[in-house]
């Protein structure tokens, strides 16, 4: 299987990552959405990588694009929390207090 | 046009028995392997766009995950299949599903004509950026090179030595110690929270 196959399936993650932020109203589906998102930028970083001859910076960035994944996570499960607890909803739509 | 999920479901599965198949008369056991790993991911996908229930939305995930490690594993980046099972599915998915259980589910709050327009909006993008990339760029070379290294021993040098990544390894300690503790702050419940509750009850 050429780089062709991996950078589809890359593409067809990331347009359903997409998907599910814009189709889904719930902040935990936006936190999904996302980690689709990143694992489709994983997987052609790491096939760019392998059908790119030398050196190891593709993987080293999908390491660091894991890490920061992680942190982003967390953060963002405590502001999800935060958020249900200030406007008893998870509807993105819903949390507008900056706009009174 | 409401889909019945034995229909949904039926449809997966013949899919995920095809996928197989075809990438095994595409490009032998390898591409079997691919085939597989490929329609995880992607199903997985589909399953968590289109599933009513938020639990069973999360745990696709484990799907796309699993199948993402296990490209990983088909491009020779053995150390990354590991530490994707072992953050992603480990942690993430965790943490994701902690999330489930402290908010209330919502089943009514898929709706299947937002999901088709947002799928037809972002399929005509993604489609029409692959026409402009496919015309401009030559896939052609590629699949001889040499595959690279890249096992845990290499990548564990490449993180301490001083010309390579040691600066980035650092920052991201940095990063994760200042998020995690950020987390706990934000996530934690105020003294004021208590005080309304006691006033309230």
């Amino acid at each position: 299987m050429g780089l062709g196959a991996y950078v589809a399936v890359s593409a067809a993650l990331f347009a359903l990552g997409v998907t599910v932020i814009i189709a889904r109203r719930n902040v935990l589906y936006v936190l999904m959405g996302i980690e689709m998102i990143l694992n489709a930028a994983n997987i052609n970083f790491v096939a760019f990588n392998r059908f790119n001859g030398d050196g190891l910076d593709g993987r080293m960035f999908a390491i660091f694009v894991i890490i920061l994944a992680a942190a982003e996570a967390a953060v963002a499960l405590a502001i999800v929390l935060n958020v249900y607890h200030l406007f008893q909803s998870v509807k993105p739509s819903e949390a507008d207090l900056m706009r009174e | 046009m409401e889909l019945p999920p034995k229909v949904f479901y039926g449809i997966m599965a013949v899919l995920g028995l095809v996928s197989p198949i075809a990438g095994f008369a595409a490009g032998g056991p390898l591409g079997m392997a691919f085939g597989l790993f490929a329609f995880l991911v992607i199903g997985g996908a589909v399953v968590c766009l289109w599933e009513p229930s938020i639990v069973r939305s999360a745990f696709s995930l484990l799907a796309t995950f699993g199948g993402a490690a296990g490209l990983f594993l088909l491009l020779g980046a053995d150390f990354l299949a590991v530490s994707q099972i072992l953050i992603y599915v480990g942690g993430i998915l965790a943490l994701i599903l902690f999330g489930v259980m402290l908010t209330p589910p919502d089943l009514t709050e898929r709706s299947v004509p937002r999901v088709a327009g947002a799928m037809i909006a972002v399929g005509l993008a993604v489609a029409w950026v692959a026409a402009k990339v496919s015309a401009t760029v030559s896939w052609a070379q590629a699949e001889t090179l040499p595959r690279p290294g890249g096992h845990a021993r290499e990548i564990g040098v490449g993180f301490l030595d001083p010309a390579g990544y040691v600066i980035v390894f650092e920052l991201a300690a940095v990063v994760l110690t200042v998020a995690l503790v950020a987390a706990v702050y934000i996530a934690r419940r105020r003294k004021l929270d208590y005080d309304q509750e006691g006033s309230a009850a």
